[in-house]
């Protein structure tokens, strides 16, 4: 094993173990709930960075792939009575099949076009999960609660169990995004995103690398929306409306798209601002937007992109010195 | 679903006319909207996600002055002319400064000011539905073509509309001012080296775009209740009218949101939950067979 690759496993375990034992030091209900939701989220705009910022891909359709998560895995618990971790590997089966159909026809497009395509593709299955009111439930979402069989003495009814569940796909998920990315697979896409002519003339089949990514991509959203309707008991409409595609790729813009860990920074930044706005005014969209002007007008990056920046400036900076 | 209805509607000259009309108002007033969006891009190459923000202002701007002035011609010139000053110092203090930045951070930008306009319209005039009312002038008995129904309002604003429309237009392909845009739009370091300012020219054009958005929520306001949050489901109307016409090509915007607001009106009889499907599904359709639109330049 790479020596880079084995640094990751370490941050990773840590991390892994920093989350199992943080509710017995800090026992809260909000923080649990916190670090739920943060993972659902986290592992949504981690996965939509792997098109962002690696592949220079902007999807505005990523909430497909968290909306196919949710639903795939709530029709499966409620209707068809198999264990959570088949239906998990069914409905990331089904969310890369849907990717691998939906990819095909959009990565061809460039830019803009591939971000409005991937667009239509989301609100039409918005607006089939609404119109289909005998399996979807409509716009009242798939309520009625999961079923959660127990499986390897895991009982995600229990909000502790969910709780270890979460966290653990998290890091799980990271890692695989990591590796993902650092591989020459991942340098691949990065040429692909700084020139694609480049790219094609040295042999990479661009059309390939790019599905590639958006399926793999897609896949690792999916289980983002597992957690989410494992969370909330049902999947919503919402999770399919371009809000949700919209919230992923500010969470990469403001915690940053080029550090690996930006989108997780950004989802932090994003749910403790929805969180405490909430809670200390009643103007929240007044509140909310003027932070983000703050952000984008005052740093014009990321949050982690630039602080990395800062870093590298002051250490050239330190280098000339010496 | 529904399409015993539409077949039955399509049946009937009366039931065609009065939803064609219904369709027609949508299209026209989406046309508006859709142009400034279209010129905008089409010269700054940026996507104004503020322009649904923009329409609402209009139609609340068009609220006040009615209420105040009583008169509709003011309420609507007031509307076009504030989101358009609106506009120009939107572009002068904000969005010129992520021009060289990612995309991103000029949605970002974007964002924020939906987001804040949407609470200053809360805060100004109130969380609840509003509606302006028709205007006296217009409180007259419908008309009957072919035994639909036609309110006179609805001839007037498909009349206007059609007007501005022919106007843009002429001002795009005839005048001084519009041939500068159309330099700007191909190739903007030649306009300047010229000695035309940019600067000022791209200002101008998003006071434009505000104007024509400013337009058309003055010309709604006495069809539409009026909420915060009510430019989101038009921008994105706007959005796909645009992919459809073709980014930067008026006529397109014309013919897409004449289509697109057809499609509203008689899906709504056909297919009423999946009304908004058949307009994505229109304009994903589009962009595999045309990428550029039906009116766009190959890139």
């Amino acid at each position: 094993m790479r020596r880079d690759t084995l640094r990751d496993l370490a941050v990773a375990v840590i991390a892994w173990a920093a989350l199992m034992v943080f509710p017995s030091i800090y026992e809260s209900k909000f923080a649990i709930d916190f670090v739920i939701r943060m993972a659902a989220f986290g592992i949504f705009a981690a996965s939509l960075n792997l098109l962002v910022g690696v592949t220079g891909m902007v999807s505005f359709g990523h909430g497909m792939f968290f909306a196919t998560g949710a639903y795939g895995f709530g029709l499966l618990m409620q209707k068809a009575a198999i264990s959570i971790p088949l239906a998990m590997l069914l409905t990331v089966g089904a969310s890369a099949l849907v990717a691998l159909v939906v990819g095909a026809i959009c990565v061809r497009l460039k830019e803009i076009y591939f971000a409005f395509l991937t667009l239509a593709f989301q609100m039409l299955l918005h607006s089939l999960i609404v119109a289909w009111v005998p399996l979807t439930g409509g716009d009242q979402g798939l309520t009625g609660g999961l079923p959660r069989p127990v499986f390897l003495g895991i009982d995600l009814a229990k909000q502790s169990h969910l709780y270890g569940f979460s966290a653990t796909l998290l890091v799980a998920m990271l890692l695989v995004l990591r590796h993902l990315a650092e591989t020459p697979f991942g340098y691949t896409l990065r040429l692909i995103r700084d020139n694609p002519e480049r790219a094609h003339f040295l042999g990479v089949k661009v059309f390939w690398m790019r599905l590639a990514a958006f399926v793999a991509a897609g896949s690792i959203a999916s289980v983002g929306g597992i957690i989410m309707a494992l969370f909330v008991s049902g999947a919503f409409p919402e999770f399919a409306n371009w809000t949700m595609s919209g919230e992923a790729i500010f969470m990469i813009m403001l915690g940053g798209s080029t550090v690996f860990l930006g989108p997780i920074a950004g989802t932090a930044i994003l749910l403790v601002l929805n969180d405490f706005v909430t809670r200390l005014t009643e103007h929240y969209g007044l509140t909310l937007g003027l932070i983000i002007l703050l952000f984008t007008l005052g740093l014009r990056k990321g949050l982690l992109d630039f602080i990395a920046d800062a870093i590298a400036r002051r250490r050239e900076r330190a280098g000339q010195g010496g | 679903m529904d399409f015993a209805t539409l077949a039955n509607c399509l049946g009937s000259p009366a039931c065609v006319v009065t939803q064609a009309t219904s369709g027609l108002i949508i299209g026209m007033l989406l046309f508006l909207v859709a142009a400034g969006l279209t010129l905008i891009f089409g010269v700054l190459k940026v996507i104004n996600f503020t322009h649904g923000a923009f329409y609402m202002l209009g139609a609340y701007f068009a609220y006040s002055i009615f209420r105040v002035t009583d008169s509709y011609t003011l309420a609507v010139i007031g509307a076009a002319l504030g989101v358009g000053l609106f506009g120009l110092v939107f572009e002068r203090l904000f969005m010129s400064r992520v021009y060289g930045s990612n995309v991103l951070m000029q949605l970002l930008v974007c964002y924020s000011f939906i987001l804040i306009l949407d609470d200053a319209v809360k805060l100004i005039w109130g969380p609840e539905f509003k509606s302006m009312g028709m205007p006296p002038t217009f409180m007259r008995p419908p008309l009957f073509i072919a035994g639909g129904v036609v309110p006179p309002f609805y001839l007037f604003l498909i009349g206007v509309t059609c007007f501005i429309g022919i106007v843009l237009w002429l001002v795009i392909g005839r005048t001084r001012f519009g041939k500068i845009i159309r330099a700007a739009a191909h190739n903007p370091g030649m306009v300047s080296a010229l000695g035309l300012n940019t600067e000022m020219i791209y200002g101008l054009v998003f006071a434009l775009g505000g104007l024509l958005a400013g337009l058309a929520g003055g010309l709604a306001a006495p069809v539409r209740s009026m909420v915060s949050g009510m430019g989101f489901s038009i921008l994105i109307e706007s959005f796909i009218v645009t992919v459809i016409g073709g980014m930067g090509s008026i006529i397109g915007a014309f013919v897409a949101a004449i289509l697109l607001g057809l499609t509203r009106s008689f899906g709504s009889l056909g297919f009423p939950l999946f009304v908004d499907g058949a307009m994505f599904l229109i304009m994903a359709l589009v962009l595999v067979i045309k990428p550029s639109g039906l009116f766009g330049k190959e890139a």
